[in-house]
């Protein structure tokens, strides 16, 4: 796509991704916003590619369109049980705030807006740490620079981020009540045998397998990694749970939370082996593809199943 | 070698225990005692390392900032990293009756939970008291912030629930701005590092074109660190919050989540960005501590509660840590004055922590004592509980600002420097805000003191009483040998602010 095309298409691209941001805040039926908010994230992934971003585009896809609009729709469902005092269903609609409220808001809104646009306007072009990357891209063990950035040169961050994931998951847990602690997690599965639900179940799976370790494998040199491959890993074993192929674990099993723990676990001890031998969490160069591969492997395996396990929720409330 | 494990150690150990904490059931407790030993290990190299040979600094991955992450500590963050330690390790020993398994029951769900909240909110704590990179604190203060809002509702009510729900709205706002302001920096200086930051003297005009941008994104990441450091008047999620939680919880929450914020913006206003401090600015950050000192105080006269007394009393003794930014912030940092107020407001949030916490922690036994926490239940317990009572007498002299405290220490050193700067206003909140405090704590301490016809109490072990006293007995032991802490807090005082007056 080159010059009056390309605008076009950009502008399109705005354009509907402004509306479907719009209409996932002006509609007021739960589910439509919803559904209006994935449209979004998918629009917005589209952007992320225009720009060149394929990593970000490939997370915004799976985890800010899919794996958040799974935990969105799974909250409606679970709204949808719960009753009002007034005897109202309180998933159906939304209450309409008051006009000041939404004025309010709206004034805020636009006025941060039309002040980072400012602050965006006035700041000269710069391509950031972009030349400090590619420089030290030959010994960091990986040849896609943002796998380079994520697991090497700000690995810190990255640890921390996968206990930021593991501290959302004991804090979910930690809402169950407390008669419920040792079942399984998650509504109950009702899938019917030689339904759809089950032929899906076992038709997708080694397809999404495939992806999914695909997607971690290449992160080491191109787009893809464990947070983009996790969520599809996470996707596939929701899909086995729900067609009634394997049981849902329970939270109380030690196996499971060794699972959890498995990937900051294994990217701590690498990280603290390295300080015993000078540098903490540093890779060297001639171990540190393999390093590298270890800890993105140990992290998809942790990353797919606090995903899997933050779609399925505390146990059913129902008894 | 060793200075370097011990800095890691820092880190890495409450991260570790909380990792073993989730997996292994029913031995939270145990393995948390092992994580307080740790910390306490390297904290006890660290501090003469420090004092010898000054500060001390790590780069992550041996990459050098920009493109890595630096640890850095400096008297500022031992002296936190202590003070929290210290806590920590009270409130980890007051939880083991009510979280701790009981021999021969199962695993329940508060009892697995709570000790990987309380060693990941530890964890935070730590990487954000010694993290240099803007966006490394930023996951620092996210995960504060999901094991805080975890520990609020770990109780399983609806009010706690409630109260846990609107915390994270506002916690979350906050991240927002906070991360919109980062990567503002990020896109007008290449760097997130602030010591990197500090070198290019942002606002003195010779950092280039970014003026505006600084300013907005300078303007987003303080409003954003103050919603998380509950300053009025974005203070409405704590009160229900803090009082809310079960006593130990209760502690963390008032004592030690506010610190963190409130550490990265003395950081961003005294080391990264001292030039960009107009006067305006600095005023409003302190008209907005005076007005959490008026308000704060006069709502915890009105409530009937003990812990949203202790609760609100954090709101107003917050306020006192924003006078710091008129009184040393901007141009008035290379006056003679200013070390005094700067040292006070660490002194402040130092001994508003030790306090604070054990405040709380008499709250916890009141409770089990009373079975509620309304005043009208507090008569006659002094004599039920004198050693509690003791305890929550000694945090008072300390919230009031009563010598010999290190509340006093912090009031004294920021009170004449008000003075010396001829900033009458801010020492005249100062006073008023100390006697307010004495009135509001008054009223529960003058109810325990008071004779009771009938007191039917319940008893409590002794252990549980204990922890709160010696809480409060280091919070004076701040104020009274406050010659050790004040010179290590100087190691690594930022001077950015007097090279900018050349």
């Amino acid at each position: 796509m080159t010059g009056i095309s390309a605008l076009g298409f950009d502008l399109i691209l705005a354009a509907l991704i402004l509306g479907a941001g719009l209409f996932a805040i002006t509609v007021r039926d739960l589910f439509g916003a919803v559904v209006f908010f994935i449209v979004y994230g998918v629009f917005v992934a589209i952007a992320w590619l225009r720009l060149g971003a394929i990593d970000v585009a490939l997370t915004e896809a799976a985890l800010g369109a899919g794996l958040t609009g799974v935990l969105l729709i799974g909250a409606v469902a679970r709204l949808s049980r719960v009753t009002t005092p007034a005897g109202n269903n309180t998933s159906d609609e939304m209450r309409r705030p008051p006009a000041g409220a939404r004025l309010a808001s709206m004034v805020v809104a636009g006025s941060i807006s039309g002040v980072l646009g400012w602050a965006f306007l006035s700041l000269p072009d710069s391509t950031g740490l972009r030349d400090a990357v590619a420089d030290n891209l030959a010994v960091s063990g990986s040849a896609n620079p943002v796998t380079a950035v994520l697991i090497n040169f700000r690995g810190w961050d990255t640890l921390l981020e996968s206990v930021v994931l593991l501290a959302a998951l004991v804090g979910l847990w930690s809402l169950a009540r407390d008669r419920d602690w040792g079942r399984r997690a998650g509504l109950r599965q009702h899938a019917r045998p030689g339904g759809v639900m089950a032929t899906f179940g076992r038709l997708l799976p080694p397809f999404g397998l495939l992806l999914g370790v695909y997607l971690v494998w290449a992160g080491s040199s191109y787009p893809g990694g464990a947070f983009q491959g996790g969520t599809v890993l996470a996707a596939v074993w929701l899909l086995i749970m729900m067609a009634g192929l394997m049981p849902v674990p329970r939270m109380v099993s030690v196996g499971l939370r060794a699972v959890l723990v498995a990937g900051p676990l294994v990217f701590l001890g690498i990280g603290i082996a390295g300080a015993m031998a000078g540098t903490f969490l540093g890779l060297p160069p001639t171990y540190a593809k393999p390093l590298i591969l270890t800890i993105e492997a140990a992290l998809t395996l942790s990353i797919a199943a606090t995903l899997a396990l933050l779609v399925l929720g505390t146990p059913d409330p129902s008894p | 070698m060793i200075l370097s494990l011990a800095l890691v150690a820092l880190v890495a150990v409450p991260l570790l225990a909380a990792l073993l904490a989730v997996v292994v059931p029913r031995r939270g407790a145990l393995i948390a005692l092992l994580g307080v030993a740790g910390i306490a290990t390297a904290l006890v190299v660290l501090v003469p390392a420090l004092v010898r040979q000054g500060v001390l600094s790590l780069s992550i991955g041996g990459w050098n900032a920009p493109l890595g992450i630096t640890l850095r500590l400096d008297g500022l963050g031992l002296a936190f990293l202590s003070m929290v330690a210290t806590v920590m390790a009270a409130v980890l020993v007051s939880a083991r009756p009510q979280f701790a398994a009981r021999a021969g029951s199962g695993e329940t769900r508060s009892q697995w939970a709570f000790w990987p909240l309380a060693l990941l909110l530890w964890s935070a704590l730590n990487v954000a008291f010694l993290s240099r990179d803007l966006f490394n604190l930023y996951v620092a203060l996210e995960l504060l912030t999901v094991a805080a809002v975890a520990l609020v509702a770990i109780e399983g009510k609806a009010g706690s629930l409630a109260a846990g729900l609107r915390y994270m709205m506002f916690a979350l706002a906050g991240s927002l701005a906070y991360l919109l302001g980062v990567a503002l920096l990020y896109a007008g200086h290449g760097t997130l590092d602030l010591t990197l930051l500090a070198a290019q003297g942002i606002g003195s005009g010779r950092s280039g074109g970014t003026a505006a941008a600084d300013l907005i994104a300078a303007g987003l990441i303080t409003a954003g660190l103050a919603v998380k450091t509950a300053l009025f008047p974005f203070h409405a999620w704590l009160p229900p919050a803090h009082s809310g939680a079960p006593a130990p919880a209760s502690a963390m929450l008032s004592a030690l989540v506010p610190k963190a914020s409130f550490l990265i913006l003395i950081r961003l206003w005294f080391e990264a960005l001292p030039e960009l401090a107009s006067p305006v600015l600095l005023t409003l950050l302190g008209a907005l501590g005076a007005a959490a000192v008026l308000f704060g105080s006069v709502l915890a006269l009105r409530q009937s509660r003990l812990k949203l007394i202790v609760a609100y009393s954090t709101v107003a003794q917050i306020g006192y840590l924003f006078l710091v930014f008129p009184l040393a912030g901007g141009d008035s940092f290379a006056q003679p004055w200013a070390a005094g107020a700067w040292t006070g407001a660490v002194f402040q949030a130092l001994s508003h922590g030790l306090a604070k916490a054990a405040m709380f922690l008499c709250a916890g036994v009141w409770i089990i004592a009373v079975g509620h926490d309304r005043l009208d239940g507090m008569r006659g317990l002094a004599t039920a509980t004198p050693m509690t009572a003791f305890a929550f007498a000694l945090a008072a002299v300390s919230l009031v600002g009563l010598p010999p405290s290190g509340g006093f220490t912090a009031k004294y050193l920021m009170l004449t420097s008000a003075f010396a700067s001829g900033q009458v206003v801010w020492g005249a909140v100062l006073v008023v805000g100390g006697l307010l405090s004495a009135a509001y704590l008054y009223r529960p301490l003058a109810l325990a003191f008071a004779k009771a016809d009938t007191p039917t109490f319940a008893p409590v072990s002794r252990r549980l009483q204990l922890v709160p006293l010696l809480l409060a007995l280091a919070a004076i032991t701040l104020g009274l040998a406050s010659q050790t802490p004040f010179s290590l807090i100087q190691i690594g005082r930022p001077a950015s602010a007097v090279e900018g007056l050349e």
